[in-house]
């Protein structure tokens, strides 16, 4: 194969796929960046160049910060919890546990419903006064709460839907991996006298680093992407204790029409997801063990 | 005359006479966006309303799309819109007008309204309706599915508690002491019945207004330019709502669901709801006690907001789409289809001789609860409603559902949202 | 299965067992709840009494209340058309990056991962733009469009492709292949498990995938089954929970069925496909 033959059939093998991710992926990267130094175009009126000033608006918007600081505080919650339990599903599925298969389509039900069916079915859950939760809390004699309408707790309950959703998803990779270990590992860490727990941090857990950095970042991702919950159970509400970055952008660009601003929030939102890439990438990616 | 003449002419006549045909035969199509916000059958009813009005109208073609909810709908038809493929008309509510003028989307009826007959018929519907539907002299919304807050109550649970069941609390102290007796705490002191709910999720603003016009406190002014939040008047009816919950204890906590509000009432719950007129044939269908309804307690004068949806006439629709769609307008706002709908739905039928109606005589007569709502119209005010609506009212919204959580002050919950409010309105202020 | 030599054994492995089973009982209870409450009336929505009656009302009820088998149509086209554009697309691409010598190479693939963090839906402001300009708002294509090169799906294949030992490949141009033939004849092949994985993923991915079909979509000709459903149980009338759950049984029960009747397969050709 001469070299511009390869060259020739390199570029023309990629043309297509190349032509879609640019013109929906990176294409509007830059022209977010682009829209966001404008202002919003209404009716007739065009939109004119304002250099910071939406960033400056951004700045002073307390909606944001807490749509922010929100979006983090869901990111921690739900990303080490969703893993940890991932991990303790394969670990349990993986070994000789009665009733396997069973456990296993339980822990992975959850991941092949949608988001928008499974947020109804929990908020159907957290309805006060009658909802399960209710029942079972009013059962047990603890004190009635109103799960999704008050600002401490509502966050909490979207929490608990992402990883119910999430950890059978990432239990899979786990297995996986888990099955690909050889068990004579596991013998000769026995003869040796290592304990379980040694073994597990030891042996185990950094033979998963590949799999667990695949799961980290689809678990990032799903953090700042997957928004339908709010949109089913609370629209943010109350008072934008469940205001997630992804759904303040959908409603100031589709409810309030203001795509200037909403350029400006998704310019943070990318910067964000950018700088969670090269953590991934960079720092991890040192600490993965390849065989 | 030379045959081949004759075939010529001949030939001539029949492209004409075929042309004609076609063009006579070829309907015109209206497409309109409704959405469903109380409960029933309501997307049958329409499609039969549509199906009636075109065997009336044989050459015009009703489609009625289902948007979702008001919220779902508003942004599916500002979404077609911005992308050239707006719908003819559109049941919206009746706030969204100044949005929409100001996206340049809507076109006022009134070139469409010529004859006496037209004027006759505009001049027919309650004032309080056309409140939120002109503006700037021009008439840009028509009323067809409008409502007020009413304030359900459950007759059997009045009984129970000692109260006469008949007699629904009339005034701010009434509810407050209604809902203190109606309030059951089981033996670890849990509330099992609310004695009062009013809803605060969704669109908290609609019953806070109920709150306010009773406190003689206005909320905008009829430009929609300016908003009134922090008035005194205004902290007061929010410090009333937050009692409720926080010292009379007769109120659930939390932000409560508007979708949950008529089954928690079906299901024993609580005792007395705020929701809208419009749930009344739902109610109706789900209670299985006796239940009433009544005009929502009065502080300095009784008040409730109107609410609901107009139609709304889309700039983008062609000519003859437009005068099309003004028959159907014209056709399902008469008086004996008002006076159906509101039978159907519970909405209030908008104008006057639709209650003259013998189906509508008929209907009151068994069933008295419906006119409550048209009675309480004399003491109803304009919705709340500006330039930037969606966002003005998050404003109002956010501060009302950081003081029933508790998290600010009614002052200052008020003060922040005013604050918001003014900065968003400041460019319509010329 | 592996005989783990730090299975837990005697009481130690009772112990595991219930925490395995209290956590895969608290995991399915929602969806057993919802099941439950779809397949009896209204009135034990609220009130669980487990002789209540059963009833397929609700379904009927749903079904007649939203037009689901269009919604359902609609999906299974839009996950149809995407996947077959994926496979194409992405096979193509990784082709090229795993065998070919081309300059810029490895700037382009890494502009392809970018893909991987910023999905279409992040940038939902601009690409609904891009749409409107294309004229192809509210269409099943625009739902599927922004999605057909995938970053996941190059990166993935392209990794499988790589493993492939260069023999066949220089064998198969020996006899006189060209670069797609031994493309199509050595490398998909070998891939399979790898296709099979990235299908199921793919398909449950776009089935379940809701907020840029909401925005880009605005008829029932183009909406897809979460849309529906969401459009259905948004109103704000009255919430019967019997028929909302019944709803959302119906638009989840294609994939939920398709995931029991071949879990078995789903699970393995992860495995297989050796994602780690």
């Amino acid at each position: 194969m001469t070299r511009t033959s390869a060259w020739l059939h390199g570029w023309l093998l990629l043309l297509p796929s190349a032509a879609l991710l640019a013109l929906f992926t990176h294409y509007p990267a830059v022209a977010t960046l682009w829209h966001s130094f404008g202002s919003t175009p209404k009716g007739a009126r065009p939109s004119v160049y304002v250099g910071l000033d939406n960033y400056r608006q951004l700045v002073d918007d307390p909606i944001f910060w807490q749509a922010l600081t929100n979006n983090l505080w869901y990111a921690a919650g739900t990303i080490p919890l969703a893993i940890a339990l991932a991990l303790l599903m394969a670990v349990w599925v993986n070994g000789k546990l009665a009733g396997r298969g069973l456990l296993r389509l339980a822990y992975f039900t959850p991941t092949v419903l949608p988001m928008i069916a499974v947020a109804n079915i929990w908020l159907f859950f957290y309805t006060p006064q009658y909802g399960l939760l209710e029942q079972v809390t009013g059962a047990l004699g603890l004190p009635a709460h109103n799960w999704l309408g008050s600002r401490n707790t509502a966050l909490g309950c979207l929490m608990v839907v992402t990883v119910w959703k999430e950890a059978g998803f990432f239990m899979i990779f786990y297995l996986a991996a888990l099955q690909q270990m050889s068990p004579h590992l596991a013998e000769a860490a026995a003869i040796e006298g290592a304990s379980r727990w040694h073994f597990f941090r030891r042996v185990t857990f950094p033979l998963l680093m590949p799999t667990t950095l695949f799961v980290l970042v689809n678990a990032v991702i799903n953090a700042f992407r997957l928004v339908d919950h709010v949109v089913v159970m609370t629209r943010g509400g109350p008072d934008n204790a469940t205001e997630l970055l992804l759904y303040y952008v959908y409603e100031v660009g589709f409810r309030f029409w203001d795509s200037a601003y909403a350029a400006t929030l998704t310019m943070v939102l990318l910067m964000l997801l950018g700088a969670a890439a090269l953590a991934q990438f960079g720092f991890i990616e040192r600490k993965v063990h390849y065989r | 005359m030379k045959l081949t003449t004759v075939v010529r002419w001949l030939g001539g006549v029949t492209v004409a006479a075929l042309a004609a045909l076609a063009t006579a035969q070829t309907p015109v199509e209206i497409s309109f966006y409704y959405p469903v916000a109380v409960g029933g059958p309501i997307t049958k009813i329409i499609d039969g309303l549509a199906a009636d009005f075109e065997k009336e109208h044989p050459g015009i073609k009703v489609k009625p799309i289902y948007s979702g909810s008001y919220q779902d709908s508003i942004v599916k038809a500002l979404t077609a819109v911005k992308s050239n493929d707006a719908p003819t008309l559109s049941v919206l509510l009746s706030t969204d007008m100044y949005t929409l003028i100001d996206e340049d989307a809507i076109v006022p009826f009134d070139p469409l309204i010529k004859t006496p007959e037209d004027q006759a018929w505009l001049k027919g519907f309650y004032p309080a309706f056309m409140e939120n539907s002109q503006t700037g002299g021009k008439t840009w919304g028509i009323p067809f599915q409008r409502s007020t807050i009413v304030l359900y109550y459950n007759k059997e649970l009045l009984k129970e508690a000692g109260l006469d069941p008949n007699k629904a609390p009339a005034n701010w102290k009434e509810m407050a002491e209604y809902a203190n007796k109606l309030t059951k705490r089981d033996a670890a002191g849990k509330v099992t019945q609310w004695g009062v709910q009013i809803p605060s999720e969704g669109f908290p603003y609609w019953l806070f207004q109920g709150l306010t016009t009773e406190n003689n406190a206005m909320l905008m002014n009829a430009a929609g330019t300016e908003v009134y939040y922090d008035k005194p008047g205004v902290v007061e009816a929010l410090q009333y709502w937050v009692d409720l919950v926080t010292k009379d204890k007769v109120h659930p906590e939390g932000i409560v669901a508007w979708g949950t509000t008529p089954k928690d009432f079906f299901e024993r719950k609580v005792a007395m709801i705020w929701t809208t007129t419009g749930n009344l044939t739902n109610v109706r269908a789900n209670a299985k006690f006796d239940f009433g309804v009544a005009m929502l307690p009065a502080n300095k004068r009784r008040g409730s907001p109107t609410g609901g949806g107009n139609f709304y006439m889309f700039k983008q629709a062609k000519p003859e789409q437009q005068a099309a769609a003004f028959k159907f307008v014209r056709w399902i706002t008469s008086a004996e289809r008002a006076a159906q709908w509101g039978i159907d739905t519970g909405y209030v039928a908008v104008r006057p001789d639709a209650w003259e109606t013998p189906a509508m005589k008929k209907y009151v007569a068994d069933f008295a609860l419906p006119a409550v709502a048209r009675d309480q119209l004399q003491y109803a005010v304009a919705e709340l409603s500006t330039h930037d609506n969606q966002r003005v009212t998050k404003a109002l919204n956010d501060g009302l559902q950081a003081a029933l959580t508790g998290t600010k002050t009614p002052a200052q919950a008020m003060a922040d949202a005013q604050r918001e409010a003014d900065r968003l309105l400041r460019p319509y202020r010329k | 299965m592996n005989v783990h030599a730090y299975d837990a054994r005697g009481f130690a492995r009772g112990i595991e067992t219930t925490a395995a089973w209290t956590l895969g009982a608290l995991w399915i209870l929602p969806l057993a709840y919802a099941i439950w409450t779809a397949f009896h009336a209204g009135e034990f929505a609220t009130h669980f009494a487990p002789t209540a009656p059963l009833t397929l009302q609700n379904f009927a009820t749903a079904w007649n209340a939203a037009p689901f088998a269009r919604y359902l149509l609609n999906t299974i086209l839009l996950c149809a058309m995407i996947l077959a554009a994926q496979l194409m697309l992405c096979t193509l691409a990784a082709y090229a990056f795993a065998r070919f010598e081309f300059p810029g190479r490895n700037v382009l693939f890494a502009l392809v991962l970018v893909q991987l963090m910023v999905m279409p839906d992040v940038l939902l402001v601009e690409n609904y733009r891009t749409m409107n300009a294309l004229g192809l708002r509210d269409t099943i294509v625009a739902i599927g469009l922004p999605y057909m090169a995938s970053a996941f799906g190059i990166f993935l294949l392209r990794q499988t492709f790589k493993t492939v030992p260069r023999e066949l490949d220089e064998a198969a141009r020996i006899e006189g292949c060209t670069p797609l033939q031994v493309l199509w004849k050595v490398y998909v092949p070998l891939a399979r498990p790898v296709y099979l994985a990235y299908a199921l993923v793919s398909v449950s991915y776009h089935w379940n995938n809701f907020l840029w079909p909401l925005i880009i979509t605005n008829s029932v000709e183009s909406r897809p089954l979460t849309v529906g459903l969401q459009v259905f149980s948004s109103t704000d009338q009255g919430i019967d929970w019997s028929i909302i759950t019944a709803a959302t049984l119906l638009t989840t029960a294609p994939l939920l069925i398709a995931f029991l009747l071949f879990q078995r397969q789903f699970v393995q050709s992860f495995m297989r496909a050796g994602i780690r």
